[in-house]
Parts: structure tokens; sequence; C-alpha cells
């Protein structure tokens, strides 16, 4: 048992890790400009393939720095010439608008990298065994994971606390026109936290498609987590995001990990593996794990919809 | 006046006269079209292209000797995203643009639906088509649900899993604990179920751990690598494929799992390059074919044939043997009835079909038409003479099965027309 609890928490921590680096931003730009940005997870697969295709030709390194910037770029652009236009109709053409761009982009990675996966590998300088816990091995690249979500997450808290631009910021999304009378360009405050919100979920996908698997289909496979860990963590708190991702990370790899149903603990009592109680009652637990994360998201929402740590409601 | 009537009829007769050569040559030329019905975007998109290439090459092959009946072989590509309803639409659409064949092999949960659209839809129309499955294996397809329009030219599960285990019987020494991972629908959950009796039957070993992880979901394999530690067992048997094969093996090998891995589908489609020579001794596979049979069965004509589709697509290997059984056993039976469009003849003549395969005879059982062939149970080796994918590492066979043995009892009780 001290087994299970020591791999799942692991395990749980690295892929929690990898799920802040793509809410944070979304809880920032979800949180702060209360766009729900449908398009999010299509920026964590834009970073991937940049990162991917640059890095046959600068190698890993310069990609980690270069493919969240282009990202940004492109979060830019989108919000400039895209959302701003569609912000003045309300919320829902710009959810409408978020909506379309998933599959215009997942489209347009599709013609450009083909459908199959692309062999993006992690640099040979991370890629050798880090340390061993109890027989299995980690490799360098998980531990990098975890520096490179630690390092995100001490950058936004510095950002948005300790910093002036991180008061403009937060002062122009609570009270945009008293900070556009004391001079600040507003819309450029929000075309700066959107193109940075994406810049981050462009990190993520640089080491994430490394982690996982980069293919047109891997925004679809993550975009609906990243709702869950926004809700539950608190509509634009990154610590909330922080502790949420690594809640869901925790719970789910521990559900994969033990082997439990109700009728393996008590035992079946006669109840056969039929219809609603009977297939409940023998239901194991890597079963349940898919939808734990959704069941969360249904469960903060009647109990407590500002989630964890936010300060409004959803 | 006069002279316009004359024009008219001139004209009118020559339009016919061109409609009617038009038609001849029409009837001459135009092209077999096989549908393939496979996930080309998706998750599982690799394993849909790879199969792709490989009937786009044997159709090349089968036309530059003539074709079938003189006529081309087309390979229509259709996307289902690896889902059963996208399917059955898409054999609609087979119908509706007059084609008479249909293939698909990725995901037994697609064939038993396809096989439900082919049925219904040759019940009730005069345009029927032919399901040819050349890789779904679960049992269910040639037994209680089998049909007369489905052929299967890959072993299915119930003859992998026989073959597997009578070769672990060989190793008993080292296989004492035994974990089961397989995907979450008919096929994984029916290897799960049968190789645990087959366990029991006739290994000195436990099977110590039995997981159902969700099909094409899973992107970190890691917890479940844990609990393969845990269970402290020495060997691993899986049916995966695509991704959830190479992702799982990558997993197992990062984490430096010391266990011995038995696999369906580990020849190919991106496994071998996931775990590369550290897959040596470890990884095994049982199949119908791998690149070193030619190799040590001396088939030269057919070593001609995967060095000519590794020039062509040097980023996969031809992988699928029975796609070479498949069209020329349909070639055959097509011009043993001598009309593409006889769907019902051509599927009489394919019954109990015998054919010279490189490997030996394959032969496709009448009773519910599944084929019988050699097969081999094979084991990661650097020295092989061809390496899978460009991974540096290939197969050794460690077992032939011969088709006697290579073989099931089926409960078919086909309805034929």
């Amino acid at each position: 048992m001290f087994e299970t609890i020591a791999y799942s928490i692991l395990n749980g921590v690295l892929y929690g890790t990898l799920l802040f680096m793509m809410s944070s931003g979304l809880t920032l730009i979800f949180g702060m400009m209360g766009v729900l940005n449908f398009a999010h997870a299509s920026f964590y697969m834009l970073g991937a393939y940049f990162a991917y295709t640059l890095g046959l030709a600068t190698g890993f390194w310069v990609a980690l720095f270069l493919a969240p910037i282009l990202v940004g770029a492109a979060g830019a652009l989108v919000e400039r010439y895209g959302l701003r236009r569609v912000h003045q109709y309300g919320h829902v053409p710009e959810l409408l608008f978020t909506f379309g761009l998933a599959y215009v982009i997942e489209e347009l990675v599709a013609l450009f990298w083909g459908t199959v996966p692309v062999p993006y590998k992690a640099p040979a300088s991370l890629d050798f065994t880090a340390f061993s816990l109890m027989g299995l091995d980690y490799s360098m690249f998980k531990v990098f994971i975890l520096l490179v979500a630690i390092v995100m997450f001490v950058g936004l808290w510095l950002l948005l606390k300790k910093t002036r631009a991180g008061l403009v910021i937060q002062g122009a999304l609570s009270r945009p026109d008293m900070v556009g009378a004391l001079g600040h360009n507003v819309p450029m405050v929000f075309t700066f936290v959107f193109a940075f919100g994406c810049a981050l979920a462009g990190l993520g996908g640089v080491v994430g498609g490394i982690q996982f698997v980069t293919d047109p289909g891997m925004a679809f496979m993550m975009g609906p987590i990243v709702f869950v860990v926004v809700v539950l963590g608190g509509l634009g708190s990154v610590p909330g995001a922080l502790v949420a991702s690594l809640i869901i990370g925790i719970l789910q790899t521990f559900f994969l990990s033990i082997n439990f149903s109700l009728a393996g603990a008590i035992g079946s009592l006669g109840i056969e593996d039929s219809g609603f109680f009977g297939v409940l009652w023998h239901m194991e637990t890597t079963r349940i794990a898919a939808v734990l994360p959704y069941l969360l998201l249904v469960l903060t929402l009647i109990f407590r919809p500002r989630g964890l740590f936010g300060k409004r409601e959803a | 006046m006069q002279l316009n009537k004359k024009a008219g009829l001139f004209t009118g007769t020559m339009i016919g006269l061109s409609m009617a050569v038009s038609t001849v040559t029409w009837a001459d030329n135009h092209p077999i079209r096989i549908s393939y019905i496979e996930p080309l975007s998706g998750p599982f998109a690799n394993v849909g292209d790879a199969g792709l290439k490989h009937f786009r090459f044997a159709a090349e092959k089968l036309n530059n000797e003539g074709g079938i009946l003189g006529r081309d072989v087309e390979i229509v590509a259709m996307d289902n995203k690896q889902s059963p309803s996208e399917s059955v639409s898409l054999v609609q659409r087979s119908v509706d643009n007059g084609i008479n064949f249909v293939t698909q092999g990725n995901g037994s949960n697609v064939a038993g639906a396809i096989v439900e659209a082919v049925d219904r839809n040759n019940r009730r129309n005069d345009d029927k088509v032919l399901y040819l499955n050349y890789a779904a294996v679960d049992p269910a397809l040639t037994n209680e649900r089998c049909s007369f329009y489905h052929f299967r030219f890959d072993a299915n599960s119930a003859i992998k899993l026989e073959a597997l285990s009578n070769f672990m019987t060989t190793r008993d020494d080292e296989i004492d604990k035994i974990f089961l991972i397989n995907q979450d629908y008919s096929h994984g959950q029916f290897i799960s179920k049968r190789m645990k009796a087959l366990v029991d039957e006739k290994l000195d070993a436990e099977v110590v751990g039995d997981v159902l992880h969700p099909i094409a979901q899973v992107r970190d394999f890691s917890p479940y690598v844990s609990r393969i530690e845990q269970s402290g067992a020495d060997t691993v048997v899986t049916g995966n494929w695509g991704n959830d094969l190479s992702l799982l093996v990558r997993a197992i090998d990062s984490a430096g799992l010391d266990v011995n891995t038995y696999t369906y589908y580990g020849g190919g489609l991106g496994t071998p390059a996931a775990v590369g020579p550290r897959g040596e001794d470890i990884l095994f596979q049982v199949s119908e074919w791998h690149a070193d049979v030619n190799v040590d069965e001396g088939l030269e004509e057919y070593e001609k044939w995967f060095v000519e589709f590794k020039e062509r697509y040097p980023e996969i290997d031809w992988y699928y043997h029975r796609i070479y059984n498949q069209m020329h056993m349909l070639k055959n039976a097509i011009e043993e009835v001598g009309d593409a469009d006889d769907v019902v003849a051509i599927a009489k003549a394919m019954e109990g079909m015998e054919f010279q395969s490189p490997t030996g005879t394959v032969t496709m059982r009448a009773k519910d038409h599944q084929i019988l062939q050699p097969m081999y149970i094979s084991v990661m080796d650097a020295d092989a003479k061809y390496d899978a994918d460009n991974s540096g590492v290939g197969f050794r066979t460690v077992a032939n099965i011969p088709v006697e043995e290579a073989t099931d009892t089926t409960s078919c009780d086909m309805r034929r027309p």
C-alpha cells in the first residue's frame, strides 16, 4: 500500500504539473478577461508542433524558448484581429469564435504536419534515468518537466503580485475605465494577457508533446480536462490552478494504480455483475478514473461554484 | 431543311456511337474499387495510414501484372475516425458509389458495426457489398456473429492466444507471474477472459494482474506500469495496438521494468521504434509473418516485394502479410467468377479457397470464413537481417506453428443466400 501511495503521488505530481502548465494560461484569460477560450488546448498543440519543427533546425533548447514566443505571437494576433472584434457582441459570439478557432487550428495542423504523430522526442541530454524508486526508473525529462512547472509558477506569481505590470494587469481587469483614465492602454493589456496565456499553453505543449504524443488529436484530448482544472481551482486563481492540477493528477493516478472495487473489498454478496447496482458494485477503480475529473467538475459547480481559491462564482 | 435533317441524323448517330464506344471502354477499363475504411485522423492515424500504403502498394503490384480481369484495382481511402457509426455511413457511401468491396481491420467494435451494416444492406439492396477484414480479430466475428459476406484474413484472437500459450509452456521455468493489460472493448475483454482460462489450463503460473484501460485515451501509462511492478509480474501479455501499444512498451521500458512482453502487434506500426534495441529478447509477437521469415525460408520473390515497399515508403516496413493474401485471393475469386459485380458468386468462390502464399498454403475455411495459415512467434533481435521501422531491431522466429495447429473450433451457423 505504501508503494502504491508513493507511486501515485510521484506520477500524479508529474501529470499534475503538466496540467498546470496548460491551465494556468487559461485561468488568466478565463478569469480575468471573461473569455471562455475553447481554443486554449489548440495553442498547447501549436507549442508542441512549433517546438518540434524548430527543434529540427535549432535543437531543443532554443526551441524551448522560441516556440512559446511564437505561440504567444499567434495568440496576440487572434486577440487583436479576432476576439477584439467579436468582443463587442458579447460572450456567446466570443465562445463560438474560439470554438470554431479550435477546429480551424486542428485542421491547419493536420494540413501542414499530417495526421500521423510526428517523432518529437526528448533531447539526448535529458534522455537518461535520473533516479529509481522501488524498482521503477524515472527519466531526467520528467524531472525537467517538474522544474519547468515550478519556475513557471514562481515566475507567474512574482509577475502578478510583485511587479508594476502585474498591478496594471490586475487593475485593468477589474476597473478598466479607471486604469484607462490613468493613461494605460487597456486594450493593449488585454492583448498582452491573452498572448501571455497562450504562450504558457505553448510552453506546456513543448514539454507535453514529448511526454505524450504530438498529433492533431492532442488538443481535443486535453481540452476538456483543462476546463475542469480552471473551475475546480477557481477562476483567475493561479495558486488554485496549481492545487487543482495536483489534486486531479494525484487522484486520477491513484485510482489507476489501485485495484479496488466494492465487490472485491466487501465481497460480491451474491450480487450479479449486471443491472445498475450490480455494475456499480463490481466497478473497478481503474474504470472510474476516466470520469473522475468530470465528476469533480459537476460536484464543484453544485457545491462550491467559485472553486477552491476563486473569489467569484463561475 | 433536308440538309439539316441529315446533319441531325448524322450527329445523333455519332453521339450514339461514341456513347456506345465509351460504355464499352468504361466497362473494360473502369477500375475495380475497394473502400478502405480506417482511421486516417486522430490517435490511430498512423496505423490507418500505414495500412493504406500497404493496400495501395499491393494494388499497384497487381495492376502491373494486368490487374483483375484486365481491370485496374483502385483503393478508395475513407476516414472513419475509428468510430463504428462513422464506418456504417461509409459502408453506405461505398454502396452509393457502386463499390462492391470494403476492407477494414482496426478495431473489432468497428468491424462488428461493419458486418451488421453489410448484412443489412445485402438483405435489402441489389447492390451488394463484400467485407474483407484484414485485422479485426475478435473471435465473435467468425462465431456467433459470423456472416456470409465477411471474410477474415488474420488469425483470430483465439488462435493467437492458443499459439502464444503453447509457446509459453515451453518457457514455463521463467514464467511464474503474468500480468494482463488490454484495451477496454470486445478485443481486449476477450484476451483478458480467455488468457486467464488458458493459464489455468496449461501453465504452471498465475495471473497476478488483469487491467482494462480505455482505448486511445491513455497518454501516460506510468500508473499502469507501477501496478505491473507491484504485482511482481515477470511476464506481460497484451493485445494492444497502435499508440496504446507503443506508449505502453515505452513506459515499461523507460521505467526499467524487467518483464517479458508478449504482444499481438509488437512487430510494426510504431512499437519497434518506441523501444528500439532495448526490446531485444524481451518483446515477443505472434503473427502470420515477419520480415526475417523471408530470409529463413529463402523466399526471394517475397523479399523483393518487401525491399521494394521499403524503397517506396522508407519510414515504415511491409508488415501486413495478410494484405498480400487478401488481395491475391480476391483476385483469384473474381477471376474464377469472371464478373467483379457478382458479389454472391465471388463470396462463394472465396469459401474454401486455397492459396499458395509465400509462407505456405492458406485456406479460407468455408464454415465461418476464417483464414487458416501458418503462424510464427518471434522475438526482437538486433541481429535480424531486416530491422522494423528503422528501429535497428528486427525479429527472430522462436516458434513455427504449422497450419494444422493454428486453428480453432467455430460455432458459426451461417445464413447463406
